[in-house]
């Protein structure tokens, strides 16, 4: 079928209208002809015989009259092996091989392949003959550590196909043929080991969703005990300028219990996906033995990139993890900052003339946000094993203020907030996730009675100390004073977490269900304390041993040394297990 | 294409518009009045209308002048010649010199490709103790001073450029008041850092729209002498005044705003100024000062809110000092364990000591009872604002660190200061003790 073309009648910003002749449809990519160089567009709106398209490069240059030719395709993404350890900028043109060719700065209109080519060790699972319908295996190829799975295109239509030929063991371009696939009415269809997908519809090849109910272990402790995420869940961390939401989610990529990471720097400072970009290649996974950058995937439109691809960066990053999803893979998707993604629509909206909502945002931000959120989840594939997409996005609030339009929007869709505090993070309190304020629905690793009274002091000592700063210290009677140091130990042995020193940066979970366990101790004793005094010293001396055991690592002699301090400490000052506490741990 | 068009169509605040043909997006006209010329660029084109915002302004313009398309986009002559020149935000010398029209470049170019970055590595040596000990600057960082108005933030830019060992110094000025600019001028004319200064200058009398153009022209500067391996710091003052000239362009061409008038695309055109701070493997670097004014101290107000979201720290000037709340540099760790054993402890230390401090000074001026502790620490915070905060001192890093531990060791224990007890044996004063 031949393609449409246009002509440029204005030019607005990031925004190009074009009269058109054929037919064009909503979301279907154009290239703008300016000299030798094509410019990457969107159609975003259609009225009559103009279409508004959004470009995802910048405009300067382009003239009324420039030729446009539209590709009847919409915006998608390559599938295939050899997307691990790829750093993509937002449209998945590999920025590393861009540098090779471009040099210090990005160029426009330059558009690379994003699958290398490279040739794979495939190994047939399907014989000639077999059934299959789109998202079944064809075959597999090992990719790093994982058995990538090549599978009948999900573009394909939802029919039984037939494996009309299979190519035998042996290693293949990526481009070339593996198999040939034949429709019930005999049509045939050629299938290599790449495909396109549109990233702006979810990925459905599942028999069901599935509630998530298996924790991802983060290794931060404030997240893994007090306010989880689980594997198909999503979360979300907004907080002010500097709180620390880059640094959390940059620990979480290195740390968390998942096979596959991908990072969507979106919107963003470069210089922190160059960290990133420079570590993980040195990192070794203790899980694996092999370097953090086998597992991962980036996804890089920085701020000063254009802000067009800035909204497709979210889709093209959630695109590749459903495709990992769908080969029984656990997905993590962290995206940084949503509220870039949220921004660049409002740019495209403000454009378009949209009738403007809350703080100018368009008026279907909430529906959008609820929408990308929902393409997290576990689901059961056709062979009966699990995969699943888990998103963490950060929200970065204007003046800080939770009540605007991003993050309430997505407060509404994810299943936990991590709400970081200007006030912990000033106070250098890290992470700076707000323990009170913050929720999660999902269960946690520890005993949820336990943690639930761990909560209860946490409120109970922030009531005093609001108190104390009416009163005094000397109008609060020991008690309460007991209770507002016990909730500090908290704070300060368990939900703050160094996360530059090189033991209790990461806190594995059987570490964690340990010195839960021994603080929860400290937290539900009587204790022999004559006044506020000795009250302070006692809990001082705890506290110190506390974060020299969370510095130590588990294979140092020291370990258990520390371990039996603590014990002996609370020992001497033991007096009996406060009710709860004592039915809690089924004693007297 | 050299065609005069003399009928223009509308005049909006700084923005005119005509019926052209051929005419590209962000191309520059030169429109004559009888107030005489001014350069324009073009900000959107739709069918045959084109709109240009007049750098010199659109006032007295009437619908009869000329306005004839230049064919090529804003550019300025990159050469050595640049040194020691003062120019306008048109490129336009405001000095006696003469006009360089050589070797002209772009400005507003591509931004650099993220896999093409470095991890930044060297410290820049400042002699304020709060920026070198407790908030150091690195080469290719980007950090605005965050200020209420009536501080003496220009001093302090001033004071930093002077002392930085950095090759080139591009100072942009935005809305500056006259005597400001006198007084750079003097400042770097007086230290002899003059010949190696470019000035990009609107002040506060200069027509808006030269005031949009002064960040791109200093950055696409920096860039060029950056990449021939020269280590530039850009300062740039007042970024809010930059920020309001884009809020006055785009009320004028009508688009909606997001938060108390501003564009909706202000985080992008802030980030896309400050991303240009770079340090080049193999070539020179690019280090961003600026200065952001907050209107009625509010550090939630918009311009410095976005701010903050796109840089790495900020320096907060309050009360004539760099606080040590609200601080910070984001890339500090980059290179603080690099510069002497101690100076990580000691910053860190001596940062909780002060906050407690500021709690005992609470506790006092609410009437509670001071314990021995608390009197300690009262004596601690007043010795480190006279002794280190106070904008006066100027002393280099090691001389800095070491009159911490004095500070230290004159109020407390070794015990009660939380530094490792390794460090505190090498660094603790001997006569103290
Ligand atoms: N867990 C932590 N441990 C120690 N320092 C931290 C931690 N988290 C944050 N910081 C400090 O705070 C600084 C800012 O953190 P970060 O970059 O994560 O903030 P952010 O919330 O992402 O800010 P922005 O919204 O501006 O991107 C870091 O450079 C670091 O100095
Ligand atoms: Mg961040």
């Amino acid at each position: 079928m031949a393609r449409n073309s246009g002509r440029v009648t204005g030019v607005n910003g990031n925004m190009v209208t074009v009269q058109f002749d054929g037919d064009v449809s909503q979301n279907e990519v154009g290239y703008i002809l300016l000299g030798e160089q094509r410019l990457k567009s969107e159609v975003i709106r259609i009225s009559g015989k103009i279409a508004s398209l959004q470009v995802f490069e910048m405009t300067a240059g382009i003239s009324v009259g420039e030729k446009v030719e539209f590709t009847g395709l919409m915006l998608s993404v390559e599938l295939g092996p050899g997307l691990l350890t790829q750093i993509y900028d937002g449209l998945q043109n590999p920025l590393p091989e861009l540098a090779q060719q471009c040099g210090f700065f990005l160029q426009r209109g330059v558009y690379l392949q994003p699958i290398p080519d490279k040739s794979w060790d495939f190994t047939p699972v399907a014989k000639v003959g077999d059934t299959l319908f789109p998202a079944q295996t064809i075959g597999t190829v090992p990719e790093g550590i994982f058995t990538h799975r090549i599978m009948v295109p999900f573009d394909f239509a939802n029919v039984a196909w037939t494996v009309d030929s299979i190519r035998p063991a042996g290693t293949y371009g990526v481009r070339e043929e593996i198999a040939v696939l034949k429709d019930p009415k005999g049509n045939k269809k050629s299938v290599s080991m790449v495909f396109t997908w549109p990233i702006k519809r979810p990925i459905t090849n599942y028999v069901e969703r599935l509630r998530p109910t298996e924790p991802l272990v983060t290794q931060v402790r404030i997240i893994d005990t007090f306010l989880p995420v689980a594997k198909g869940g999503t979360y979300c961390i907004p907080g002010p300028f500097g709180a620390g939401k880059t640094v959390l989610q940059h620990m979480t990529s290195r740390n968390a219990d998942i096979d596959i990471v991908i990072i969507a720097a979106c919107g963003e400072r470069a210089g922190e996906v160059v960290e990133t970009l420079k570590e993980f290649p040195e990192l070794i996974d203790p899980r694996t033995g092999k370097t953090l950058m086998e597992r991962t995937i980036i996804i890089c439109n920085t701020s000063s990139m254009p802000v067009a691809a800035r909204e497709a960066s979210v889709y093209t990053a959630v695109t590749i993890a459903e495709y990992y999803r769908q080969m029984g893979l656990h997905i993590l998707l962290l995206a940084d900052s949503t509220s870039r993604w949220a921004q660049a629509m409002r740019e495209m909206s403000g454009r378009l003339e949209e009738i403007p909502g809350e703080e100018a945002f368009p008026a279907y931000l909430e529906s959008v946000i609820a929408s990308f959120y929902e393409r997290a989840g576990i689901v059961k594939l056709s062979d009966g094993s699990k995969g699943s997409v888990t998103i963490g996005g950060t929200v970065s609030p204007a003046g800080g203020n939770f009540e605007e339009p991003v993050t309430q929007a997505t407060l509404k869709v994810v299943g936990a907030f991590h709400g970081l505090s200007r006030e912990r993070s000033d106070a250098r309190k890290y992470p700076a996730v707000h323990p009170l304020e913050s929720w999660s629905k999902y269960a946690s690793v520890i005993d949820a009675g336990k943690v639930a009274y761990a909560r209860n002091i946490l409120f109970g000592g922030n009531e005093v100390s609001q108190m104390m700063k009416v009163v005094g210290e000397e109008g609060t009677s020991l008690d309460d004073y007991v209770v507002y140091l016990k909730s500090e130990l908290i704070d300060s042995v368990y939900l703050q977490q160094n996360s530059f020193d090189p033991v209790d940066f990461a806190a594995p979970i059987e570490r964690q269900e340990l010195v839960f366990d021994v603080l929860f101790k400290v937290l539900g004793s009587v204790l022999q304390l004559e006044d506020k005094k000795a009250a302070r010293a006692f809990i001082n001396e705890i506290r110190q041993k506390f974060i020299d055991w969370n510095n130590t690592a588990r294979d140092d002699e020291r370990f258990e040394m520390y371990l039996r301090e603590i014990e002996e400490l609370v020992a001497q000052r033991f007096v009996g297990y406060e009710r709860r506490a004592a039915k809690i741990l089924q004693v007297k | 294409m050299q065609k005069v068009y003399t009928k223009i169509e509308s005049i909006a605040g700084n923005v005119i518009s005509v019926k052209a043909e051929g005419v590209r997006n962000s191309d520059l006209a030169i429109v004559t009045s009888s107030h005489g010329e001014s350069l324009a660029n073009v900000i959107k084109l739709e069918g045959e209308t084109v709109s240009l915002q007049v750098f010199a302004g659109a006032r007295g313009i009437s619908t009869g002048d000329h306005v004839r398309f230049l064919g090529y986009p804003m550019r300025i002559s990159y050469s050595e010649d640049l040194l020691g020149r003062i120019f306008n935000g048109s490129g336009i010398p405001r000095d006696n010199g003469p006009e360089l029209t050589e070797n002209l470049i772009e400005i507003g170019g591509p931004a650099v490709n993220p896999a093409k970055r470095i991890i930044p590595r060297n410290m820049i040596r400042t002699g304020i103790p709060m920026i070198d000990v407790f908030n150091t600057l690195v080469e290719s960082q980007k950090l605005p001073i965050f200020s209420v108005s009536g501080e003496p933030y220009n001093e302090v830019l001033a004071r930093i450029a002077m002392q930085a060992e950095v090759d080139l110094i591009i100072l942009g000025g935005m809305g500056l008041k006259y005597d400001d600019y006198l007084y750079f001028k003097e400042t770097l004319e007086k230290s002899g850092a003059m010949s190696r200064t470019i000035f990009f200058v609107h002040t506060a009398s200069d027509p808006t729209v030269e005031c949009l153009l002064v960040p791109d022209i200093s950055l696409a500067v920096a860039e060029k002498f950056a990449l021939d391996g020269k280590k530039v710091l850009v300062l740039l003052t007042d970024m809010t005044n930059f920020a309001d000239a884009m809020k006055e362009i785009a009320i004028t061409m009508e688009q909606v705003p997001s938060n108390r008038g501003y564009p909706g695309d202000l985080y992008s055109s802030l980030a896309a100024r400050y991303e240009k701070a770079v340090d080049f493997e193999g070539a020179g670097s690019l280090t961003i000062l600026a200065v952001t004014t907050m209107p009625g101290d509010d550090v939630t107000h918009p311009v410095p809110d976005n701010t903050g979201y796109i840089t790495e720290g900020q320096y907060y000037l309050k009360n004539s000092r760099i606080e040590p709340f609200g601080s910070l540099s984001r890339l500090k760790q980059q290179v603080n364990k690099d510069t002497r054993d101690d100076h990580r402890a000691l910053m860190d230390g001596m940062i909780k000591l002060y906050a407690s401090y500021k709690e005992s000074q609470e506790k006092k001026s609410m009437g509670f009872q001071m314990s021995e502790w608390d009197d300690k620490l009262l004596q601690y915070g007043d010795l480190f604002e006279t002794k280190l905060m106070d904008l006066s001192v100027n002393i280099p890093l090691e001389e800095a660190l070491d009159l911490g531990w004095e500070i230290l060791a004159e109020c407390f224990e070794p015990k009660e200061t939380g530094i490792r007890s390794e460090l505190v044996l090498k660094h603790w004063p001997k006569s103290a003790s």
